[in-house]
């Protein structure tokens, strides 16, 4: 290109990589800080509401079995402000309810249905036998069946590892929490055992065999995380007022 | 190049001749050889995840086989493996050929990313099955890989940018101004993705440093800018080397290419939100999402003017040489694409559309209606020149691919389309009482024949890879198929005719 003209020019550009590479980098960094430093900033983004608490011990070991699976591929834990979506899912989900899910699983496709409210809608013994073999509940289901993970013993020794790890990035889990963890995990397991430290540090938390094994086991943990979904926040405490952001 | 006759000796710039350049290709060699194959395996395995949603007795009922294990083993493997070994292959080709320069750190570096790189894809892939994952779509790989990978990535920065940087042009050629884009701005996401505190030193678990709304938001700037940047940005330096070179036409306008450039990289970056639409993300964002996503269209469809409006007065080449067909079919399906992305950023469409196969369809008419078919007509390009080969062994067997993929796409998207609007209405379905009318899991009864279909279309679109894989082994033997040639010179006006 001929550049006869006076000022700007591309040209100048086109022919300095450093100032391509900096323009460059200044140009797409610009939506990014705009759109992700406010969330941390601006103190409405999450709701302040009662009742949402860091994941048990056991329901924590559950998460990651739910994230190691995929399970977000195919079921969001996300309902929309809609009148179909609060009927068949309830409430509305609140950015509070995920804010100790590191990282969150809204997801992004439904194959299956929405699971954010999932937590007390079924028996334990119904989300047994459906992750089992979903068919045998539910015929037209195209899940995925995990049977082999009804008898497979859980491995949670450095369970107290990642609560401190989840404390770095900023769970509040204390210290009485930390110390109990493998304790908490296993009493979860155990109704006939003292639960009383295990309410007292993580209320609501669902305690049963969900499975009737003997051994802690995957699907206990997935289990006891997926009957706790939803169920943190009593919404009849609040006006739709309070919930705005 | 330009013929030695020409200029020699002149200062003209891009008009002189460079005797003395020795283009690096062994590397490019083995990345077109990667690419072929990981194409092959990543459509074979989205064919067999859409096999599992018909059928899902597929799922074979052992952990490593589930839809959700295999499900990133074939989004890794079109994007990252394919996709991205397409894009080193082509990137580190025209590099040299826009700059009149050899590889900067030579055959030696460009050896060492290769191999890094694609042990790196093999590792994820193995991880994913292993039930190793972050559990983020499109950067499943756990905290270790992700290091690994950064290494290899700066490695390929330093090459690419080093090769710019000592250039013998005076200019840096359009081409090359994506594919910098690309690199950095990659490289910025998947670190901004990935900070990360492991549990242990020495196992592959670790949490994300930021949480729920926060890192719903900052997975939406990676994953859409993932599209934005890898899928987009790049393989648009792919449109600008190669469409023009298979035409042997300039770039339709300087001009729009400047304007294409800043604009595409300066609006991409802001439409992560719209993936998170009426979610707990604030609505600031989300309307800032939706605003900068419909922006996005303008620049989009300039640069697909700008790739089509390339072939004027060559127009007539698509009837004779279908790998030009291949290329210039990409950019409309660019087009389309990126209209219909826009359209579902709306907020009231997306209403409808999230959550379906209305996404998944749009997802796939660019992945394999652009990524793809732009990759196969630079691979259709790049191998008879790196095997020092006249011609193609066959440019029927080109055009029996384009259509086969071709037929494969639509019935592909028109499958999503119909499954996923269908879906959308159904969730939303009031009988005359009040009572929402279906179930859910009669929405997913009522799937199950465009699963099928979908399914079907992937089958077409392997089998379209499997004649290139067979093309192009038959090109590097160096055969040449005996088949009627396609007419080179026009058509003589039939009597009575106009």
């Amino acid at each position: 290109m001929a550049q006869d003209k006076k000022g700007f020019s591309h040209d100048l550009i086109e022919r300095n990589t450093l100032l391509l590479i900096v323009l460059v980098l200044i140009t797409v960094s610009i939506g990014g800080l705009v759109q992700i430093v406010p969330l941390f900033t601006i103190e409405s983004t999450i709701e302040k509401v009662e009742g949402v608490r860091p994941y048990s011990p056991l329901e924590l070991a559950g998460q990651n079995i739910y994230l190691r699976e995929g399970c977000y591929n195919c079921h969001s834990q996300q309902i929309r402000p809609f009148r179909d979506e609060v009927e068949r899912y309830g409430h509305y989900s609140l950015a509070a309810e995920s804010m100790y899910d590191h990282p969150f699983q809204w997801g992004s496709k439904r194959t299956g249905p929405d699971l954010a409210r999932v937590g007390g809608k079924y028996s334990n013994a119904w989300q047994v036998a459906h992750l089992v073999n979903p068919r045998a509940v539910v015929p037209e289901s195209i899940m995925p069946t995990y049977g082999w993970m009804k008898d497979r013993p859980l491995s949670y020794g450095d369970i107290a590892d990642h609560l401190k790890t989840l404390k770095i990035v900023g769970v509040p889990y204390t210290d009485e929490q930390i110390a109990n963890a493998k304790a908490d995990l296993e009493a979860q397991k155990n109704p006939d055992g003292d639960t009383a430290g295990l309410m007292k540090r993580y209320p609501k938390a669902v305690v049963a065999n969900f499975t009737g094994e003997k051994n802690v086991t995957e699907m206990d943990a997935l289990v006891a995380y997926l009957q706790v979904l939803g169920t943190m926040v009593d919404f009849t405490k609040y006006q739709s007022k309070q919930l705005q952001q | 190049m330009t013929s030695a006759t020409l200029t020699s000796g002149a200062t003209l710039g891009s008009q002189r001749v460079s005797e003395d350049v020795r283009y690096h290709e062994d590397a490019i060699r083995l990345f077109v050889i990667a690419a072929v194959f990981w194409g092959v395996i990543g459509f074979l395995a989205g064919t067999f995840i859409a096999l599992q949603l018909a059928f899902p007795a597929l799922n074979l009922g052992l952990e490593w086989t589930s839809f959700g294990r295999l499900r990133p083993v074939h989004t890794s493997a079109v994007i990252f493996a394919f996709g991205g070994n397409v894009l080193f292959a082509t990137s580190l080709y025209s590099v040299q050929r826009t700059c009149r320069q050899h590889l900067f750190g030579g055959e030696g570096l460009a050896k060492f990313i290769f191999w890094n790189y694609n042990v790196f894809i093999v590792l994820a892939a193995l991880s994913y099955v292993l039930g190793f994952t972050q559990g983020k779509e499109y950067a499943e790989p756990e905290w270790i890989l992700d290091l690994y990978l950064t290494v290899t990535w700066v490695l390929y920065a330093v090459q690419f940018i080093g090769t710019v940087m000592t250039r013998r042009e005076s200019h840096i050629y359009v081409a090359n101004w994506f594919f910098m884009a690309f690199i950095l701005t990659v490289a910025i996401l998947h670190i901004g993705n990935n900070v990360n505190v492991p549990v242990s030193l020495f196992g592959m678990k670790s949490y994300t440093f930021v949480s729920g709304v926060q890192s719903a938001m900052v997975q939406w700037w990676y994953g859409h800018n993932a599209v934005g940047f890898f899928l987009t940005a790049g393989f648009l330096g792919i449109m600008y080397y190669f469409v023009p070179k298979r035409a042997e036409r300039p770039v339709y306008s300087y001009r729009l290419s400047i304007v294409h450039f800043w604009t595409l990289i300066f609006l991409y970056i802001w439409a992560g939100p719209h993936h998170l639409h009426y979610t707990s993300l604030p609505d600031w964002a989300q309307t800032l999402g939706m605003t900068f996503s419909v922006m996005l269209w303008m620049p989009s469809w300039g640069g697909m003017i700008n790739g089509i409006m390339t072939l004027s007065g060559a127009w007539d080449k698509l009837r004779t040489d279908p790998v030009l067909r291949f290329l210039v079919t990409s950019v409309a399906f660019y087009g389309m694409s990126t209209f219909e992305g826009p359209l579902m950023s709306v907020k009231p469409v997306n209403a409808l559309s999230h959550y379906t196969d209305w996404t998944v369809g749009h997802v796939h008419s660019g992945a394999l209606g652009w990524v793809a078919f732009i990759s196969f007509g630079a691979i259709y390009y790049l191998v008879p020149v790196l095997w020092k080969r006249s011609q193609l062994y066959s440019l029927r067997l080109v055009s029996y691919h384009f259509w086969t993929a071709t037929i494969g796409i639509v019935l592909y998207i028109t499958a999503m389309w119909v499954s996923g609007i269908m879906q959308g209405l159904m969730w939303r379905a009031y009988d005359n009482l009040g009572f929402l009318q279906y179930s859910f899991v009669e929405t997913v009864a009522a799937m199950h024949p465009f699963y099928v279909i979908r399914a079907m279309g992937g089958v077409l679109f392997v089998t379209g890879a499997l004649i290139m894989v067979y093309n192009l082994w038959r090109t590097a033997k160096g055969d040449v198929r005996i088949e009627k040639p396609y007419v080179t010179t026009p058509h003589k006006a039939t009597v009575g005719a106009a």
